[in-house]
């Protein structure tokens, strides 16, 4: 059928082109139909029944989950819808915190505009607030209950964007809460700390955990020296906070409004970008030669690295041992600084400005914490910068531009794309393809690097070497591909993965939005600061390479690897550690595996354990077969469950585990003998 | 004929052959109400002392004849009068059965074909002493169609159900018609959801049978949660082939091949009998691979509820069955389109399902001459609360609320069963989704257009009748209660609506309402039902609304003068001693449990109305009626 489809929204004739349900076409009428629960990028949930229209012929129904039909009349604004609006807000006012002054949500909180934009001056219902207390045990995250109106979109956009799932609905009817598994504290549960949730939260029920008056009180100390670094996506962001247009690049009133604060030294943390393109390129180049942990996974968002810890600890070894951006520049700034001034580390306050809230969590990672002190001590988010900014009374907009401090100061435009999905990888590939060549292209650019896709695949020979980079930002993306590496469906050399969609421009700590061209303009701005620069690699970062010279020697070398690089662990809840129940005997022999998880235990793990040993023991085995227990095959239902060298036994009884380890053993025997 | 029909026609002719050679059925109900009564006893007892008596006495019919047949049934519906005993031929129905009646009823009835006098049902009214059920009004009345068979069949052994007929329409469904003939007729019948909504089923299984999909599912919807309706599960207990069977056509009308049936996990005894029917049906070669024959396949899976009344409501239930919290989603799309796993899904009532076998055996217009036009055949309902005869009858559609309370149900009781005609207040129809019906709606014909009419619902067919001295407000606030526990807390206006009725309604009745509270709660009631996401939140309010439009009196009485006209709310009761009829006896006094009241020998009495805790005792202990306010 060719002919147009069209719907009549307030008698106004609106052309239907792509548009899914009634809300997307009332939308382009350019009406504001409130809701909580309705976003593109998210499933339809249908629960706040906030945009509830008339339709000729249906009566009230939800626009957000009802398919526009040719021809139908729809009224936005009856008094029956009207009416409807208000009696869902004032329901959930009744059940809601009254504390909004102090609200960090303040006037961004949709309940409160909406409130005042339906002329709400009274709540006819019983106030239920229930007075829960907050969950503020995570470094990045305050979870308020009594603010929460339940529509989900935390609990969607964590487990349908990023595959995490951290929070779910408990509870039925008026109980119903959003909380972490077993009601366990948020800190406890798998969240990797990005701050989605945040973002997407249309009230104050998810925060970020404010350091703002720890920043205050390391101000006001006169004997700390507080320096500031301050990450590429946030110079595209800041001015929002201050109505400003989303993508313009406001990186002087940044550093006035800093030096306005009171910081001492000001730095841009797109300098440490440049190290970290040098290590990780360099590290790459090695990988490559000797073939080894490929592909190699971007290790600078602290969400994407706790995610692999967590699900897929096999894959830890893939991760680029490089520190982020923020920690180079922490424990560079820590040491060179002390010494430089002459003061003890501790009283080196370094205040990172990040556009993301996982940096909080990344900074009090104990890796980076050196004798008790942190090397980065504090992470702000760009919309608490913006409150400081504001309790200053600084006029942002009118502020003159000022300059970062040298020498932390300067970066190239490498450092900066850091701050938009595939700028990590475009960054490393203008090193890697000068230092493989030796030759210097004029055109800098990786345009095949760079879209809005959430996965982005490409291909490109350097010299007589293919090589295939997968560009990922959203950790659902992230799960998917690395299944995909995981089944052996396909094969890259380097993984970029950034949690947040975009990139770190769309991160938890920006000032929220939930349009999508926001983020399109602050990409859009990070590549013209990149333009606007004059260095574009950062191989030609002079300061870069001065620090080599004079501090960190060679590239890869010896101190570059204590101050530039790190180590990741398993966080597989059910780790995979072995227990040594037999003397150890080095590597030789026969590795016998005992669960001892809940479920293996309560069938009898322990019975088979003892028989193992005890036929160990009469048959002198103790030089071939080196015991251990371990925690969890994670075959519950079918234990227990013992692995004999390279055999699982499911089901396992003493007389099984007793025949695998005696064949096994024979075999063992046989082999020593060959080889005499 | 294939060989299946035969195997069929066989395992038929076998079984009333054994039947017809022995001299004597005994049949004890089994069903959930009887058990409670004790019913197993009973069977036990029979077992044991027809063996001990030396009569030849079986319990499953097999391949010799003996003399004495003993099987245990599903529910017969009369479950206030449980244990029930049926002896055939003679069709004697015995009430009230203890263990120790047995030996009676072996020597007198079996032995010597005389009856027990005292174990028959007395008429109301009449005193007349029944012989068998078809002298009962209660069933008498009745037209039993889906649950004919229900309550004298062994619902655990398929060659019964077989003997009468079972799995002879999917033998038709299967090799004498087509996927879309199948549909046609069920269309043709006019068969409606029994579920609650009355959508056209035919319908329903066109539009599965039209999606191009390779796997599509039938779903049978067992998750029956109304309180005090108890029809499915006595389908399910008492004939759970017949289910299975209307599962098979289902599945072959819209051409699937795998299906669940979705029951409540606190129906142990449905979910045992489900599960035994569809072994035992797999073990025939009627579910599974080539079914009876034919080249299709439907294996059949029970699902146990996950104990939450919104699992009812379909795309809830789906939830459920994909291991997610039970919670509905909006529609479209609508299951027919995207249902388990995302594939083409019917969700059919269990009365729906059993329903359909005897449909596609005798043909729509056989189906058609019970019924109203446009609601044909017949509806289960369970009638309880204040009448004489409480349980589980079936009735055409059309019949009048008159004929149900008066005619079927004995009249209207006292809260202690004993008759009071002329004491009808009111009927909750439809369970905490329905509306309430009052004296005017006496002769409304029960059909699901006239009583959505009325702005009331058949929903499952859960009846609720109430006397004079039932407290309106007091009902609402009950069912909305009900309501507020089972929302799922999904969408704003359920979860919070309801809570905040419920809220509304404790105002009420406590006595901290104003006449503004009542615009209010008709506002919210309005809202929740307009603006909800499933059939839960649209219909919790409908007790507050048809309640508010139909007794808008007694809620205006208990706003305006803080009074409950019948006595029901406590904190609205004021017990006062009428002066002229006191005779100063201190009775009262020493029973006040709290000391409210003082007074001399001989002089009036007072209440301390501050410390009266209005548990009327002194109305219960005064011999001249002289306090007043207590419950009527």
């Amino acid at each position: 059928m060719n002919a147009e489809q069209f719907v009549y929204v307030d008698n106004k004739r609106i052309s239907v082109e792509n548009e899914k349900n009634l809300l997307e076409v009332i939308r382009k009428a350019k009406i504001d139909l409130p809701t909580f629960c309705y976003h593109s990028e998210l499933s339809v949930y249908g629960a706040c029944r906030l945009c509830m229209v008339d339709v000729d012929g249906m009566g009230l129904v939800p626009a957000c989950s009802t398919p526009p039909l040719r021809g139908m009349k729809i009224r936005t604004n009856t008094a029956e819808a009207r009416k409807m609006r208000k009696i869902i807000v004032e329901l959930l006012l009744a059940n809601h915190s009254q504390n909004c002054p102090t609200c960090q949500k303040g006037a961004t909180c949709q309940l409160q505009s909406l409130a005042r934009r339906l002329g709400i001056t009274e709540i006819r219902f019983k106030n239920r607030s229930p007075g829960l207390p907050c969950d503020v045990s995570s470094p990045s995250i305050v979870r308020d209950p009594n603010k929460c109106v339940l529509c989900g979109d935390c609990v969607r956009i964590c487990s349908e964007v990023q595959s995490v799932g951290a929070i779910d609905f408990a509870y039925r009817g008026a109980q119903t809460k959003v909380i972490p598994s077993f009601g366990k504290d948020i800190d406890k549960v798998e969240c990797v700390n990005c701050g989605q949730c945040v973002r997407i939260c249309p009230t104050g029920a998810l925060t970020v955990k404010s350091e703002v008056d720890e920043v205050w009180e390391a101000l006001h100390n006169p004997v700390k020296i507080v320096v500031a670094q301050v990450a590429p996506a946030v110079r595209v962001a800041m001015g929002e906070v201050f109505g400003m247009e989303p993508g313009v690049t406001t990186t002087g009133q940044i550093a006035a409004a800093l030096r306005g604060l009171g910081f001492d030294r000001i730095f841009d943390t797109s300098f440490t970008a440049d190290l970290t393109v040098v290590e990780e390129s360099n590290e790459f180049i090695k990988r490559i030669q000797s073939g080894e942990n490929l592909p190699q996974f971007t290790s600078c968002c602290p969400a994407w690295v706790k995610f692999v810890e967590q699900y897929y600890p096999e894959f830890v070894k893939h991760l680029s041992t490089c520190r982020s951006p923020q920690q180079m520049f922490g424990s560079l700034t820590k040491e060179i600084l002390s010494h430089e001034m002459g003061v003890k580390k501790e009283d080196v306050v370094v205040v990172s400005i990040m556009p993301c809230t996982a940096k909080k969590f990344e900074a009090k990672r104990p890796e980076f914490i050196n004798q008790g002190v942190r090397d980065v001590d504090n992470v702000l988010t760009t919309r608490e910068l913006g409150l400081m900014v504001k309790e200053a009374g600084l006029h942002y907009k009118d502020l003159d531009p000022e300059s970062f401090h040298l020498p932390f100061g300067f970066k190239t435009g490498a450092g900066v794309i850091f701050g938009n999905s595939g700028g990590v990888s475009e960054a490393a590939l203008r090193y890697v393809t000068e230092k493989l060549s030796g030759e210097k292209r004029d055109n800098y650019e990786f345009l095949s690097v760079r879209g809005e896709d959430g996965v982005r695949v490409a291909s490109l020979r350097i010299g007589d070497r293919e090589f295939t980079l997968a560009v990922v930002s959203g950790l659902g993306n992230a799960r998917r591909i690395l299944e995909k590496i995981k089944s052996g469906e396909v094969m890259y050399d380097f993984v970029e993965v950034m949690s947040c969609p975009g990139g770190c421009i769309g991160g938890g700590g920006q000032p929220v939005s939930l349009d999508p061209e926001v983020n399109r303009k602050r990409t859009k701005g990070i590549y013209e600061n990149d333009k606007m620069l004059e260095l574009h690699r950062s191989q030609d970062n002079p300061y870069v390479n001065q620090l080599y010279k004079n501090m960190l020697g060679e590239v890869g070398g010896h101190k570059a690897h204590e101050v530039l690089h790190t180590t990741y662990k398993n966080r597989k809840r059910i780790s995979g550690e072995n227990m040594a129940l037999s003397d150890d005997n080095g590597d030789a022999g026969l590795e016998v595996n005992v669960c001892f998880g809940t479920g293996c235990f309560l069938k009898g793990s322990q019975k088979v354990l003892q028989d193992v040993l005890e036929y160990i023991r009469q048959n002198s085995l103790d030089d071939a077969v080196t015991v251990s227990a371990s925690f969890c095959f994670e075959r519950c239902d079918r234990g227990p469950t013992i692995r004999v060298g390279d055999e699982v036994i499911e089901r396992c009884t003493s007389k099984r585990a007793i025949e695998a380890i005696s064949k096994e053993t024979g075999l063992f025997k046989a082999e020593a003998t060959r080889h005499v | 004929m294939n060989l299946t029909r035969m195997e069929l026609n066989r395992i038929r002719e076998n079984f009333n052959a054994r039947q017809n050679a022995a001299s004597h059925r005994v049949i004890v109900c089994a069903g959930t109400g009887c058990r409670a009564n004790g019913s197993l006893k009973v069977y036990e007892e029979f077992v044991r002392c027809l063996a001990h008596s030396g009569l030849d006495v079986v319990v499953e019919l097999k391949d010799e004849d003996h003399d004495i047949f003993v099987s245990k049934s599903g529910c017969q519906g009369f479950c206030q009068l449980g244990p029930l005993v049926t002896i055939l031929p003679e069709g004697t129905f015995y009430t009230k059965v203890k263990a120790n009646d047995v030996e009676d009823i072996v020597e007198t009835t079996i032995k010597r074909g005389e009856l027990v006098h005292r174990l028959l049902y007395v008429e109301h009214g009449t005193n007349k002493a029944c012989k068998a059920k078809d002298e009962i009004l209660f069933y008498r009345k009745q037209h039993r169609f889906v649950l004919n068979n229900c309550g004298i069949i062994d619902p655990e052994d398929i060659r019964e159900y077989i003997a009468c007929g079972g799995y002879q329409a999917s033998v038709k469904a299967c090799f004498d018609m087509t996927p879309e003939g199948v549909c046609r007729l069920i269309e043709a019948a006019g068969l409606r959801g029994r579920g609650g909504g009355g959508f056209p089923t035919g319908n329903k299984w066109n539009l599965a049978r039209q999606q191009a999909s390779k796997k599509k599912y039938v779903i049978c919807n067992g998750d029956e949660g109304d309180p005090g309706a108890f029809m499915d599960r006595c389908i399910m207990e008492g004939n759970p082939h017949s289910v299975i069977e209307g599962m098979i056509i289902a599945a072959r009308a819209i051409d699937a091949d795998e299906g669940y049936v979705y029951v409540r996990a606190e129906y142990p005894l449905a979910v045992k009998h489900i599960r035994k029917a569809i072994e035992d049906a797999y073990a025939l070669g009627i579910l599974g691979k080539r079914l009876l024959g034919s080249q299709y396949c439907f294996d059949l899976h029970v699902m146990e509820g996950a104990g939450a009344f919104v699992c009812g409501e379909e795309t809830a239930l789906i939830a459920s069955m994909e291991g997610k919290r039970g919670m509905p989603s909006p529609k479209p799309p609508f299951p027919v389109r995207s249902g388990l796993w995302g594939k083409p899904t019917v969700i059919n009532n269990v009365e729906t399902l059993a329903a359909v076998p005897l449909i596609i055996a005798s043909g729509p217009d056989s189906f058609r001459q019970t019924g109203t036009e446009f609601s044909p055949g017949t509806k289960t309902f369970a009638i309880t609360g204040h009448v004489v005869n409480t349980g589980l009858i079936e009735m055409p559609f059309g019949t009048t609320l008159r004929e149900i309370v008066y005619g079927v149900a004995g009249g209207v009781a006292t809260a202690d069963g004993e008759p009071a005609s002329d004491g009808f207040k009111a009927v909750q129809i439809g369970g905490p989704s329905g509306g309430c019906l009052t004296k005017e709606h006496l002769d409304l014909p029960m059909d699901f257009d006239s009583l959505k009419g009325v702005g009331a619902m058949i929903g499952s067919g859960g009846l609720v009748v109430m006397n004079n001295n039932t407290c309106m407000v007091d009902v609402a606030r009950f069912f909305m209660q009900f309501a507020e526990s089972e929302s799922c807390g999904k969408c704003v206006l359920c979860r919070e609506g309801t809570k905040q009725m419920s809220l509304l309604l404790d105002d009420i009745v406590e006595g901290k309402a104003t006449e503004e509270t009542l615009d209010i709660l008709e506002d919210l009631a309005t809202a929740v039902q307009k603006g909800s996401l499933c059939g839960l939140g649209k219909t919790a309010p409908n007790p507050v609304l048809s309640t508010l439009r139909q007794f808008r009196d007694e809620y205006e009485a208990h706003v305006k003068f803080k009074y409950c006209p019948t006595g029901t709310c406590k904190a609205l009761k004021k017990l006062r001693i009428d002066g002229d009829l006191c005779r100063g006896c201190m009775v009262c006094a020493k029973k006040c449990p709290v000391g409210a009241i003082t007074g001399e020998k001989g002089k009036v009495h007072r209440i301390d109305e501050k410390l009266c805790i209005k548990c009327e005792v002194c109305v219960e202990s005064c011999k001249f009626q002289a306090i007043t306010g207590g419950r009527k």
